[in-house]
């Protein structure tokens, strides 16, 4: 007993230790990527050069000032202007910084983007629009998940039925991403018929009352959820009604059935009960990919949310926030890896954790 | 394996899937012989010269089946064709020019008119001061309006008729709508017809003795070619012809890349086991942290748009992707086969072992997974452009749909701009889904006895 506790947390510390290597590895790919591996500064320096030697000769008393005078001054200020933005520190060092500012969750200042509120904090900027990145995919993945779940245990009870074909058949169409069926959708229900919105998540100006400020949220999000299903429900409900007849044409399944169980026991003790670490694993990562929201389904519909939030930072190459939103995904990856682990150790008496290299997965 | 192939005749969608590709593919062999890279690429970027005769945003010839009136099409008249020159000397010895323009214009109704009408003139003479061009229009009752006098012409001119704020003025509308319609004063712009009939432009110069110049008038259509025009006047069949090799090429390079890597590189590391798993395994964990998409858009931000190196780091970074832990299970299992240990007792070299008998115990697993991924990075070079990180050189369907979004073309009303590349995109991705799901069902029986 002892010794498998010993065993266990051995192996619990092991598995941390690199999940934590693999984040702190990654994110910090991600700064040498983002800053172009230091060249980036160069071309920041020099911005702040310009700018700074702009600004110096714009104001009329210095035009009077002798050339070697004046370019002291530029280069006092520019000198300031460095050690504020820290750039005149050498890169390493830099993107150390940068590194430890975002996995100690701190985040610090965006460089280049302000929330609606005013903040330059990264941490507000993100909880500004984590907001309306969650409503949208937080209704539209449960629901997304839960239909396709339940329809696949519909299916998987009516194999060969005109319905479980008619999936089959329709499931190559979920090849085409989410924000495609959103331009059809687009086209013809905001183009041609006119009755539902373009885009964006409410009505400009929003509507005063809560009420209708939620009106206005649920139309503006039927066509995104809609996209988001045409996109991936079908293949998930196939997938899913596969999985299941996998497991139903098991031994012990057909035992249940001649010992005249109740289908829906047979379903609940002998079908989901095994492909339960498969549907949790699922159901963990689709809670995870909320946080990232859709990068290019938020800018077909120009949904303000985390996406389009990703998107703008990387076009202004703002490490910090590029950084902050990255390492939150990191974390949360790493958390449900590891507790995903354990999970299945509770669920599925099969699985050991820690149970040498023979394990499943 | 073959005779597993030719099960695929008893899916009906598998056959149509085969179908459509072989269609792409022909369409991709027509594509690069007709048009070549090169002139493809000189063509999509466009620039002077290149598509002046074009309307801008001309919807599709075809579009003629839907509406009662034919639409217009594009006309060009020119000194080289229908016009007529003649010389006359003047007194001060300067060569009088007169270039008359003549053309039938077959289109009325309300959608009858042109979308614009410019004048280019090029002209060649010696001397400082600039000759006086002056243009005139016939209609077929027989009036004759002044456009333009004593305008200045540059060597190589243009004098876009349609853009003229006094006409605007004069006509109380458009020009081009005021130029082709009886100009009945009173009658509202909006209920105005377009009138079928000659016309006739009469360009008139003065120019020192020896010089010349020569003329065109374009009156822009409405509707041009088998795929209409963008913007900038490119013809949209440009990019659907070469969109269709550039995408097969992009999604089959993709998952080739990836899936075959994986499949193999999984292989080796499930065998050796050890220190190269080991690492093999750490490599997938930091891989899946860093987000991919993010990456590319970085990647396209800062570096390079080239699809070309694009499609390297899609490669690079789904080689230790997910689809890894899932071979590595898979071949963790294969691994303990009874055969696997017969191969080893008679001394197979571990080479042998891993590529005689390890990886193809997964082919069948492998096969439908990888044409069902050819879909999705097809898809994914169409996002990417649709962000805005499309080859900058290249006609890619995904870049006909960004252009067309970002000039709000379904606002516009321009459907076929955004529904043409979509549908083939969309054709594209279904027949490979179909042939995949075929296969999946073809080689996992498992999946054929429930």
């Amino acid at each position: 007993m002892k010794g498998n506790l010993f065993a266990l947390a051995r192996y619990t510390l092991l598995r941390a230790v690199m999940l934590g290597f693999a984040v702190v590895v990654a994110l910090y790919l991600v700064v040498l990527i983002v800053n172009m591996g230091g060249h980036l500064d160069k071309v920041r320096r020099g911005e702040i050069r310009q700018a700074v030697a702009a600004a110096v000769t714009m104001i009329p008393e210095n035009q009077l000032l002798p050339p070697s005078e004046l370019n002291q001054m530029i280069e006092r200020q520019t000198e300031l202007q460095y050690r504020y933005y820290g750039l005149d520190q050498p890169f390493i060092w830099r993107s150390f910084r940068y590194l430890i500012t975002a996995l100690s969750l701190s985040l610090g200042r965006s460089e280049n983007l302000t929330s609606d509120s005013g903040s330059r904090q990264v941490r507000n900027i993100i909880l500004e629009r984590l907001p309306s990145t969650l409503v949208l995919f937080g209704t539209s993945s449960l629901i997304l998940f839960f239909t396709s779940l339940f329809a696949a245990l519909a299916l998987s009870r009516r194999y060969g039925s005109w319905a479980d074909r008619l999936v089959v058949a329709l499931a190559p169409t979920s090849s085409a991403p989410g924000w495609f069926y959103g331009i059809f959708l687009i086209l013809i229900f905001a183009a041609v018929l006119r009755v539902l919105p373009w885009g964006g998540m409410v009505e400009a100006p929003p509507p005063k009352t809560t009420l209708g400020y939620a009106l206005s949220l649920v139309r503006h999000m039927i066509l995104p959820v809609a996209a988001m299903a045409a996109g991936g429900l079908l293949a998930s409900i196939y997938a899913r009604r596969t999985f299941f007849l996998i497991f139903s044409s098991e031994d012990y399944v057909d035992l249940a059935k001649a010992k005249g169980l109740s289908s829906r026991a047979i379903e609940r003790r002998y079908i989901l009960r095994p492909t339960l670490p498969t549907i949790i694993t699922q159901f963990m990562f689709l809670i995870i990919g909320m946080w990232q929201g859709a990068v290019i389904l938020e800018q077909v519909f120009v949904w303000p949310g985390i996406g389009s939030l990703t998107i703008s930072a990387v076009n202004l190459s703002d490490t910090p926030m590029i950084l902050g939103v990255n390492v939150i995904y990191a974390y949360l990856l790493a958390l449900s890896l590891f507790i995903l682990e354990f999970v299945y150790a509770i669920i599925d008496p099969r699985v050991r954790v820690g149970a040498g290299p023979q394990r499943r997965l | 394996m073959l005779r597993r192939l030719k099960e695929l005749r008893r899916y009906p969608t598998a056959i149509f899937g085969i179908a459509v590709i072989g269609l792409l593919v022909l369409i991709s062999v027509y594509a690069m012989i007709a048009l070549p890279y090169s002139e493809a690429i000189r063509l999509w970027r466009g620039g002077p010269g290149v598509w002046d005769e074009n309307p801008r945003t001309a919807v599709p010839a075809w579009f003629d089946l839907f509406t009662r009136d034919k639409l217009p099409r594009t006309i060009v008249v020119s000194t080289a064709d229908a016009g007529v020159k003649t010389v006359e000397r003047l007194p001060d010895g300067r060569n009088r020019i007169q270039i008359m323009l003549p053309f039938n214009y077959p289109y009325e109704g309300r959608n009858g008119f042109p979308t614009e009408v410019t004048l280019f003139s090029e002209a060649v003479y010696e001397g400082t001061t600039r000759p006086r061009l002056s243009v005139q229009w016939k209609t077929p009752a027989g009036e004759t309006l002044t456009l333009a006098t004593n305008r200045p012409m540059r060597t190589s001119d243009t004098y876009y008729i349609s853009q003229d704020s006094q006409l605007l003025t004069r006509f109380g509308t458009l020009p081009e709508v005021g130029l082709f319609s009886e100009a009945a004063v009173g009658v509202p712009a909006a209920q105005r017809t377009a009138v079928k009939g000659e016309y006739a432009v009469v360009v008139q110069a003065d120019l020192p003795e020896g010089g010349d110049f020569n003329a065109k008038l374009v009156v822009y259509g409405r509707a041009h070619g088998l795929a209409g025009t963008d913007h900038r006047r490119r013809d949209i069949m440009v990019a659907l012809l070469w969109g269709t090799p550039l995408a097969l090429v992009f999604g089959l390079l993709a998952a080739v890349g990836s899936t075959l890597t994986t499949f193999i590189l999984a292989g080796i590391g499930t065998w050796y086991g050890g220190k190269t798993d080991f690492i093999f395994q750490r490599i997938t964990q930091v891989n899946m942290v860093i987000p991919t998409l993010p990456i590319l858009i970085m990647v396209g931000q800062f570096y390079s748009r080239s699809l070309w190196l694009m499609l390297g780091i899609i490669i690079a970074m789904s080689i230790f992707s997910g689809a890894m832990v899932t071979y590595r299970a898979m071949f963790l299992q294969a691994k303990e086969a009874p055969y696997i240990e017969a191969a080893r007792a008679y001394g197979a070299s571990n080479f042998r072992t891993v590529f005689r008998y390890l990886l193809p115990r997964i082919v069948p697993v492998l096969l439908p997974n990888f044409v069902t991924v050819v879909p999705s990075f097809v898809f994914l070079e169409a996002s990417l452009a649709v962000l805005g990180l499309g080859d900058p050189i290249l006609p890619t369907w995904g870049k006909v749909i960004h252009d067309a979004q970002t000039q709000s073309a379904l606002y516009k009303g321009l459907y076929y701009w955004v529904l043409q590349p979509a549908v083939l995109l969309m054709i594209t991705g279904f027949a490979f889904a179909m042939v995949g799901f075929a296969l999946d069902r073809v080689f996992n029986p498992r999946l054929r006895t429930v």
